[in-house]
């Protein structure tokens, strides 16, 4: 029996030439990556070990993005315990208010993840860089403190579900409404423990931004990471940002899955998430009118170039509803410069959208456009659960940027097709 | 390694969200975090719950954020193990890495009512059910995760 692709690299990363789903294993990791939220719980527990040396001060990301620029004083002071540790142990890449993004943008588009590499994030949406052919999964802070120290981490070796996309996606399909279908197929816990590995001839029309969006969701159906095979859109990506070298890995003819679901690209229609879970979506058209007070576009899913372009490509010329407040963050500052090359925050700002600094925000309910009882927001983020952007009696429903932008200017939930897009 | 306390059940995907609400993130001691346990799905709980007591959830429990804020939370409100039909991944790998006892019994966690007063062996994975007299074959940890978990945690764990 052969190995599934996020096996063959785990089995490369801890020494064997074969493992099988279910094993544990210790594995070498290659990016040790922490925030600054779960970076401060790390560093206290690294504090209580005998060994407080870094394994490796190439191999740790410190990234400040979900309260910055600091929104109080507690988190300010946790951004000031991640800065003096990582001035204390030389960490090459820390990355503070300046140079920052949202963590899961910044990594790929600063070449920090390459195919074939190991990575572990305290955070849950580190699965995001299986779209570049890596296996990458979210763990905990006692987990990057243990990372940190010895550059090594247990893993229980999962088994897989196969995904084989086929077809072209129409005009406003992208990788949100394909994982938000996903998701809608096998639900929160459809993939629970597992990885989700996509295939297929449909990959080919999928950009690198909607492969990043589609890994990113993986860990909202439950899984351990996303992985999709390299092929020549992913080199290119990684020539263009990355130095390091790295290692293409595939799937064995004869590994073995759990399941496997062929999903027609060419069937889906853009798709939103309903409160309170990732899997309660339904298609555009299928529901009645949904009046919503705020619109966010950003986040570690949908705040890359090629979302906010969508984005702009529909709000231009046109403007927000009377009562609805538009909030676009592009997720990183090389982003948020191209947007503002590209005249993008232009169109925003004359639609009477607000453009923030990069930050998660409003992603978490930490600032910057929290809800109000009874609010409505439609959100490119990736949860809604109950009280994730404000007041528990708030309601976030998941969509795409296009579907975000046209319901930010007709003031409910509507696809851009509404619009005569 | 063994507990013994009285139930407090939830349903399926209790999420780190209602755990631990994000406006709290800004701390990071236990304590502080304990004091808002489960405070958006059960503004009671924190009152109410006394050391040794468990956790019942159904399906999923734990899904969500990475935050280890959510198990550390739920240990220092005095916590002494959770159970439920299974667990999100990060939330298992968390609470493993803390030394807060998790286990997965689908039995146990449809069976068990609220209010209910259970006792549970790590070792074997037997979990009973003092009110109601019966008994349910949980997962019993691996040797490797027993010993992660009776260390105090991964930490000390690597400390030997
Ligand atoms: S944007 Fe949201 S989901 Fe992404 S890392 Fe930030 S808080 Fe987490």
């Amino acid at each position: 029996m052969g190995m599934t692709m996020t096996q063959k690299i785990l089995a490369a990363h801890a020494g064997f030439d074969k493992v099988e789903a279910g094993q544990l294993i210790e594995a070498n990791l290659d990016m040790v990556l922490g925030n600054d939220i779960t970076s401060p719980v790390a560093i206290n527990e690294m504090k209580k070990m005998k060994n407080q040396t870094v394994f490796d001060k190439e191999k740790i990301a410190l990234v400040m993005d979900h309260f910055i620029p600091n929104k109080d004083i507690k988190s300010a002071e946790n951004c000031k315990c991640c800065r003096d540790f990582a001035r204390e142990h030389e960490i090459v890449n820390y990355f503070d208010v300046g140079e920052m993004g949202i963590e899961h943008a910044l990594l790929p588009e600063k070449g920090l993840v390459v195919a074939g590499d190991v990575v572990i994030g305290a955070d849950s949406h580190t699965c995001t860089y299986g779209a570049l052919g890596a296996f990458s999964t979210g763990g905990g802070s006692t987990d990057m403190a243990a990372a940190m120290a010895t550059g090594k981490i247990w893993f229980k070796v999962p088994s897989a579900l196969k995904f084989v996309l086929t077809g072209k996606p129409s005009k406003w399909v992208s990788g949100k409404d394909i994982i938000l279908h996903i998701i809608g197929l096998i639900g929160v816990d459809g993939a629970l423990y597992r990885s989700m590995e996509f295939v297929g001839d449909g990959i080919r029309h999928l950009s690198m931004d909607d492969r990043f969006t589609i890994c990113n969701m993986a860990i909202e159906a439950g899984g351990k990471n996303g992985i999709f095979p390299v092929d020549e859109k992913a080199i290119a990506y990684m020539k263009e940002h990355a130095d390091k070298p790295y290692q293409v890995y595939e799937a064995d003819a004869d590994a073995e899955y759990d399941a496997e679901y062929t999903i027609d690209l060419s069937t889906l229609k853009p798709t939103v998430a309903f409160p309170h879970l990732p899997e309660n979506t339904k298609e555009v058209g299928s529901f009645g009118e949904v009046k919503i007070d705020q619109v966010v576009i950003g986040s570690c899913t949908n705040g890359r170039i090629q979302d906010i372009r969508q984005a702009a490509e529909i709000m231009k010329g046109r403007k927000v509803a009377k009562d609805v407040r538009c909030i676009v963050i592009p997720a990183t500052q090389a982003i948020y410069l191209q947007a503002m090359r590209e005249g993008l925050l232009e169109i925003f700002i004359e639609a009477g959208a607000v453009v923030s600094t990069p930050t998660c925000g409003p992603c978490l309910g930490g600032y910057m456009g929290i809800l109000a009882a009874g609010e409505r927001c439609v959100s490119t983020t990736n949860r809604n659960f109950v009280g994730r952007m404000g007041h528990v009696d708030s309601e976030v429903y998941l969509a795409s940027p296009a579907v975000a932008a046209a319901s930010a200017v007709t003031g409910m939930i509507s696809c851009p097709c509404e619009l005569g897009l | 390694m063994q507990a013994k306390g009285r139930v407090f059940k939830y349903g399926d995907n209790i999420d780190t969200d209602v755990i631990i609400p994000a406006r709290y993130l800004n701390a990071t001691e236990g304590t502080e975090l304990a004091k808002h346990c489960m405070e958006d799905i059960d503004k009671e709980f924190i009152h109410k719950v006394k050391k040794g007591d468990i956790i019942v959830g159904q399906k999923n429990f734990g899904c969500g954020s990475s935050r280890e804020h959510a198990p550390l939370a739920i240990k220092c409100a005095g916590v002494s193990c959770v159970i439920a039909e299974t667990f999100a991944r990060i939330f298992y790998r968390n609470a493993i890495n803390i030394g807060m006892p998790i286990i997965e019994c689908p039995e146990a966690a449809r069976s068990i009512e609220d209010g209910d007063e259970v006792e549970i062996d790590f070792d074997s994975g037997m979990i009973h059910n003092v009110t109601k007299n019966e008994s349910y074959k949980g997962q019993a940890f691996p040797p490797f995760m027993q010993k992660i978990i009776s260390a105090g945690g991964l930490i000390h764990y690597i400390n030997g």
